[in-house]
This record gives C-alpha cells, sequence and structure tokens, in this order.
C-alpha cells in the first residue's frame, strides 16, 4: 500500500516535471517568432500616444527638489519650468493642462523607469548626450533649456577655477556634471578629489561644514540652491558661482526610442512654445489672435486656415502629428509661451533671477530657434 | 521514499530553471523591444569620471571595468577592516555585558540596545553628518606632535612606503617563519616534558622581529616611514583615511558590534557551568578560566550566527552610497548615468555582492569544522 502511494506520487511528480520541459521547449520552438509578431501587432495598433489618449493622463518623470525647474515648495504641489512644459504636452494631446500625473524621480533611475514605462516623457532637466540617445534609448526634443555646467564656492576662497589644484569638489551621483569635472580639471592640469553624493542634502551638510572647497552642478541648478541658502550659513549672498562654463548641459524632454508618434507630437509642442514667444502669441492675447489670426505663420502656429500659394485656397495645415491642428492654443492658454514660462520659474519673476542669457530667441541674440510650422 | 525524495529534487530543480529562463526571456524581451540588447562590451570604454578612493589604482581614463573594480575594492576594504574590528569590539562588548562590574554591565546594556535597534542608514548619516563633519575645519586642523593630522578632510598618520629593496626583505620575513616555527614547537615540547613556562609567543616573534630587523638594517631601503604633510586643501604623503570612509566604517563596525556582542554573550551563557566551576577549581585565574576555558567552547556556538553578522557586515556597505563613499552602489549608479546599461552593471553588483558573501560563508565554514569537536581520534 505504502510503496504504491509512493509510486503514484512519483508518477505524478514526473509528469509534472515532463510538461514544465515541454512548455519551456514550446516557447523555444516559437517563442522568438510569437514575440516578434506581438511587437509587430504592438506597432500597428497602439502607440504610446494612443495609449495616453485613452488613458486620459499623460505621465511626467519630474524633478522635486530643484527650485525652479521642479520644486514642491512645502504646499504638496510640486511646480516649476519642466512641470509646466508637462502642462503643454497633456494641454496639447489631451486638451486639458491639468491631465498631468506626475511621478517624481531621481536622477539614478530616470532611464530605467522610463525604459521600464512608469511614465511617459521624461520632463526632468536631463542633458541631452549621445550615450543617452544611443545607450539609454531615449528620443530627445527640441533643446527646452541651454544649461552649463558650473561650480560654486565661498565668497573670498577662489577667484577662479584656475586657483582650486588640490581641492575637494562636492558632486552629486547619476549626473553628467561628474564625467565633465573630470575632463575639464584633467585638461587644466588641475588635481582635485570627487565627492560623489548620492543626495543634495548631505552633499549641502559636507559643503557647509568645509568638507569641500565647491559644489559643481548646472549653472541653474546652483542658481536654485545658492537663493534658498540659509541665513544662518550666510545667506545667498556668501556664495559665488563661477562664469566659466565647465560644461554644454542642452536640457530637453525626452521620450523613448520607440515612440516616435509621441515624440514628433510632444517635440512640436516645444517648438510651438518657442515660435509663440518669437510671433508675440502670449497667455493674455491667444484667444484674441486666434479669432482673427490672418493667413500668416501666426495662423499656421495656431492650426487656422493659411494660404497656399500654389492653389490659392486656404485650409488648416494637417501637420500629421496626430494631435488636433489647433493644439497651440490650448497650450498657450494654459502656460503662455517660452518666454513667459521662463520668466514665471527661472527668470525675473522668481527667486533664481537667471538672465535669459543663450535661451534668448534667436532674433535677440540668443540661440533658441524653433522651426516653423508649415 | 529516497527516489521519492530525490525526484522532488528534480522537480525543485526544474522549477528553478524555468523560473530564471523566464527572466532571462522577459530581460532580453524588454531590452529588445526598446532596441537594445545584454552587452558588456561598454565595460571596455573609457570610464572619464573620478574616483577618490582606489586601492588598486585609477585614473578617468581607465575603462568602466577598472572603475566598477576600484568599487568593488573599496567596499572589499570596508568590510575586511570592518569584520576585524567589529569582532573584537563585539567580543569585549559580549565580555563586558557578564561582568560583574554593575557600571560596565550597565554601559555595554545601553550600548547594545541603542546601536542594535536604531536603523543603520540613520547611524550612517549621524556618524557622518554630526561626528565626522563637526570636527575642526582644514584651516584650525588638529596636529598631534606634527606627525599626524586630524580635521574633517580626513585624518592623515604616519605611514609605511616601500622602498626598492622591499621585495628582498620580504624574502627575509619569510625565512623567518619556519625558524619561528621550530622555535615554537621545540618550546612547547619543553614545556610539556618538563612544565617550563614556554613562553613561545615571546620567542617566535622575538626570531621573526631579529631577522626581519637583520635585513631591514643590511638592505637599506626596505621601506620608510612617510610622514604627512599639511597642504592648503589637504593632505598628502602618509597613510590618509578620508571622512567618509571613516564614517561608514565607524557605523558598521559599531552597529556589528552590538550584535555580535549578545551573540558573544549568549555563547558564554551557552558553555555550561560546570566548565568554569572545574577551571576554578584548578585554580585558574578569572583571566584564564575565560581565555583558555569558556572561551575556546563559547566560540563553537558563536561562530555560526556571528558568519551572519558577517555577512550583513559586507552587505551594509551598501550603504556608503549615503555618504558620498565611492563603494560600489556609488561607482555603479555613477556607471549606469554615464555610460548606460544599467541591467548589466546591476548584474554585475549582484554578482559581486553574491560572489564575496559565499567566500566569507565558505571561509567561516572551514572555521566552524576546525574549532568543532571532533570524535574520539582527535
Amino acid at each position: 500500500m505504502h510503496s504504491l502511494a509512493a509510486k503514484k506520487t512519483l508518477a505524478l511528480v514526473f509528469a509534472l516535471a515532463v510538461v514544465a520541459m515541454a512548455c519551456t521547449r514550446e516557447e523555444e520552438g516559437g517563442g522568438g517568432g510569437a514575440q516578434g509578431e506581438t511587437q509587430a501587432a504592438q506597432a500597428d495598433e497602439t502607440t504610446l500616444l494612443d495609449e495616453i489618449k485613452q488613458r486620459g493622463t499623460l505621465r511626467c518623470g519630474v524633478n522635486n527638489t530643484v527650485p525652479g525647474f521642479g520644486f514642491d515648495p512645502g504646499t504638496g504641489e510640486i511646480e516649476g519650468f519642466d512641470i509646466d512644459f508637462c502642462r503643454a504636452f497633456a494641454a496639447a494631446v489631451l486638451g486639458d493642462s491639468e491631465a498631468i500625473e506626475l511621478v517624481p524621480i531621481d536622477a539614478d533611475n530616470r532611464f530605467i523607469a522610463l525604459q521600464n514605462g512608469d511614465y511617459d516623457v521624461l520632463v526632468r532637466n536631463t542633458t541631452w548626450t549621445t550615450s543617452r540617445d544611443g545607450a539609454e534609448g531615449v528620443a530627445f526634443m527640441h533643446v527646452n533649456f541651454y544649461d552649463g555646467q558650473a561650480l560654486m564656492v565661498r565668497k573670498g576662497d577662489f577667484a577662479s577655477i584656475d586657483e582650486m589644484d588640490g581641492t575637494n569638489i562636492c558632486v552629486t551621483t547619476g549626473t553628467t556634471t561628474e564625467l565633465n569635472l573630470a575632463d575639464y580639471f584633467g585638461a587644466r592640469d588641475l588635481d582635485f578629489e570627487p565627492i560623489a553624493f548620492e543626495e543634495n542634502p548631505q552633499l549641502q551638510r559636507a559643503f557647509i561644514s568645509g568638507r569641500c572647497d565647491g559644489w559643481t552642478s548646472d549653472r541653474s541648478q546652483l542658481a536654485g540652491i545658492r537663493s534658498q541658502w540659509p541665513e544662518e550659513e550666510g545667506g545667498p549672498e556668501s556664495l559665488i558661482i563661477f562664469d566659466e562654463v565647465i560644461s554644454k548641459e542642452p536640457l530637453a524632454p525626452g521620450v523613448l526610442d520607440t515612440e516616435i508618434e509621441l515624440h514628433d507630437a510632444l517635440d512640436a509642442v516645444v517648438n510651438g512654445l518657442i515660435l509663440a514667444e518669437e510671433l508675440g502669441v502670449t497667455s493674455a492675447n491667444v484667444e484674441e489672435t486666434a479669432e482673427d489670426p490672418g493667413e500668416g505663420p501666426v495662423a499656421a502656429l495656431l492650426g487656422a486656415p493659411v494660404l497656399d500659394p500654389e492653389t490659392g485656397e486656404s485650409a488648416p495645415i494637417d501637420s500629421g502629428l496626430g494631435i488636433s491642428n489647433d493644439f497651440m492654443i490650448d497650450v498657450i492658454s494654459a502656460v503662455g509661451n517660452y518666454g513667459e514660462i521662463f520668466e514665471r520659474h527661472v527668470g525675473s519673476e522668481s527667486d533664481l533671477e537667471l538672465e535669459r542669457g543663450i535661451n534668448a530667441l534667436w532674433t535677440d541674440g540668443g540661440i533658441q530657434y524653433a522651426i516653423p510650422f508649415r | 521514499m529516497r527516489v521519492l525524495r530525490a525526484a522532488g529534487q528534480v522537480v525543485f530543480v526544474v522549477v528553478l530553471v524555468v523560473i530564471a529562463r523566464e527572466m532571462y526571456l522577459n530581460a532580453s524581451f524588454a531590452l529588445g523591444s526598446a532596441g537594445r540588447e545584454l552587452s558588456y562590451t561598454y565595460l571596455d570604454s573609457r570610464a572619464g569620471f573620478g574616483i577618490k578612493e582606489h586601492v588598486l589604482g585609477y585614473s578617468p581614463n581607465q575603462p568602466l571595468f577598472k572603475a566598477f573594480l576600484a568599487g568593488a575594492t573599496n567596499a572589499m576594504l570596508v568590510a575586511a577592516i570592518g569584520i576585524v574590528m567589529a569582532t573584537v569590539l563585539g567580543v569585549l562588548i559580549g565580555i563586558a555585558r557578564l561582568s560583574s562590574n554593575w557600571m560596565v554591565k550597565k554601559i555595554a546594556l545601553v550600548y547594545v540596545e541603542v546601536f542594535r535597534n536604531t536603523p543603520l542608514l540613520v547611524q550612517v548619516i549621524f556618524w557622518y553628518v554630526a561626528v565626522i563633519l563637526a570636527i575642526p575645519r582644514i584651516e584650525s586642523s588638529v596636529s598631534v606632535f606634527g606627525l599626524a593630522f586630524v580635521s574633517n578632510r580626513g585624518a592623515a598618520l604616519p605611514g609605511i612606503r616601500s622602498g626598492a629593496d622591499f621585495g628582498t626583505w620580504l624574502l627575509f620575513v619569510l625565512a623567518a617563519l619556519p625558524v619561528a616555527a621550530t622555535v615554537w614547537r621545540w618550546r612547547s615540547r619543553v614545556h610539556e616534558r618538563a612544565g617550563e613556562p614556554h613562553y613561545r609567543w615571546l620567542l617566535s616573534l622575538g626570531v621573526v622581529a631579529v631577522l626581519a630587523g637583520a635585513g631591514y638594517v643590511l638592505l637599506g631601503d626596505a621601506f620608510r616611514v612617510e610622514l604627512p604633510e599639511l597642504s592648503a586643501h589637504g593632505y598628502s604623503g602618509g597613510l590618509q583615511i578620508s571622512p567618509e570612509f571613516a564614517a561608514i566604517l565607524v557605523a558598521l563596525v559599531v552597529y556589528t558590534a552590538a550584535f555580535i556582542g549578545e551573540i558573544v554573550r549568549g555563547s558564554i551563557m551557552a558553555v555550561s557551568k560546570g566548565q568554569k566551576e572545574a577551571a576554578q577549581a584548578l585554580g585558574l585565574s578569572p583571566g584564564q578560566q575565560l581565555r583558555l576555558v569558556v572561551l575556546p567552547q563559547a566560540m563553537r556556538v558563536a561562530i555560526p550566527p556571528i558568519n551572519n553578522q558577517y555577512l550583513n557586515l559586507w552587505k551594509n556597505t551598501s550603504l556608503a552610497f549615503a555618504v558620498g563613499f565611492p563603494d560600489l552602489i556609488n561607482i555603479s549608479t555613477t556607471m549606469v548615468n554615464q555610460a548606460g546599461h544599467a541591467l548589466e552593471t546591476f548584474s554585475l553588483v549582484v554578482g559581486t555582492y553574491l560572489g564575496t558573501s559565499l567566500l566569507i560563508s565558505v571561509a567561516m565554514n572551514a572555521l566552524n569544522r576546525a574549532v568543532a569537536l571532533r570524535g574520539d581520534t582527535a
């Protein structure tokens, strides 16, 4: 009796094992093809752009620790320059600038989370570099902020970077700044010790205590940190940010390489915001302008009928981006044009008080130059 | 029944293999759909970023693999020193917990309860921010007779630099070892036969010291003692200990020692009371009772749980990222951000932690077997 039960169990166990192996083998044979088909089918049927429209919300991976760009000032709401771009994207795709879900993400995990589909668009003061374009598989859009890496020191310690041989420099891990620092100091034969912190609060403690001589990061970030510098530590006046540009840091929003439809639609939004400033369309006059846009570039921007010189007929331009032709009306009503976003969060109306600098329009001596709408 | 059990194990292995295969397929499918594939060739590309501390040498122009290695060896250095220090401190704490002195006993109790019951991450940040960064700045470095310096940029101690004849000198030391072993055996024999004091530690070490000293004098340039110097922004020369290294090391040692202390206390209590009484009856002093009778028996009980603490200490080195020490995690996150390949990099991180943990376990199991009670043959 006992041995019979044992045999039965044994048979069952083997049967299970065989089934398990069979499953494995079946997959091995047809797996590749089936997966390939599914992938192709997905590409044919639903793109991420469609998915966002069905879902009704746009998920943005954002920063919540950098004043001016993405920061929670204690109200429980993250606000800033990048957040307004997220709103602009939602206004364009969904017609509602409030249909957003902000996913705060740290520098280390932003690309893994994007690849993982934890959010749709990366708008988190991210530098556009070739390896992020390639190895990380990010499709970057038009640069929304031309930043540069700078170095901040206590006033009176050093007059320029060239005096900083043999110093300790604090830096945040997971940023391009670590790389640039080594290159910049190396090229000038200056010796330095990098101290790479995961979190800004620890870095700030180390800087205040005199552990490091300098703090390097994007100029915009340093300006934000400096503006919030505690008064008992000397306040913003006790720090200076050197004018020297250690590296170019073009910050741009991005999506996954595989989501080219979403990339193209949102890229048009970034360009549209810059073009709106160039054409003088603001949140204050957009309604009015939309009623009488004329037939020139303003009409093209706002999706109104424009005159086709070849046929002599007027029709709205269908750019084939998969979003409504007049998306810029919703966008500009919600967040204003590029200049308005800039001044509100990082420019003269903010604590950061950053100059437009190279972020000025190409017509004003800067390098912000948007593609035309036609 | 034995067949059944074997079959059960076969099924278990099959299930494991199927799951592992699924995970691999899932990962490569996910990467594939994002237009990428698993590849480790990126490790040969230039790292480009600086690392302030390294055991084997490193510069930004070396490949990423070297940067990874620097992170791994930094973590291992912390773990190796930490394990030794935590063991010494832990044994002292464990003995103090059983002390007949009320004060000593209570201090040890408070120590254990405080450090065992607060999160390690909090302790790491506490040591760094509240203790080490609060040391005077570099401008007002504390100097110890000009031989050593301490500030919140680290400690600089006199260090030893190997000279041109260092290799030859090592041969002298190696040659001294068999001589010392012979002396040891001779003194042990004399001690056993005649009952004379053996002094075998003193004499064996003396032999090594005399030969090494002779080698040093004969060769002239075996090694030098190098004194640290104060420069404007830091120290140069000598042996330097960075604040970040000190913070993670102190935190790990203090935390782990609390656990080891409790293990040692429990193990001592597990030694039958009769053993101690017998030792007393033989007229051994309290120190001898502990050293010759109680501790050797307690060790057998203590080794397996202490192994767990060593493994924890090794894995907890990963918290070094919180204070900016370039450990495995710190370097790996930097690598991922500069060069991508998160999945590949973190698979290496997992492999390094796992492999080193297994090595620690193997060593501890060997030690366990060495001190285990043997059969009649012993």
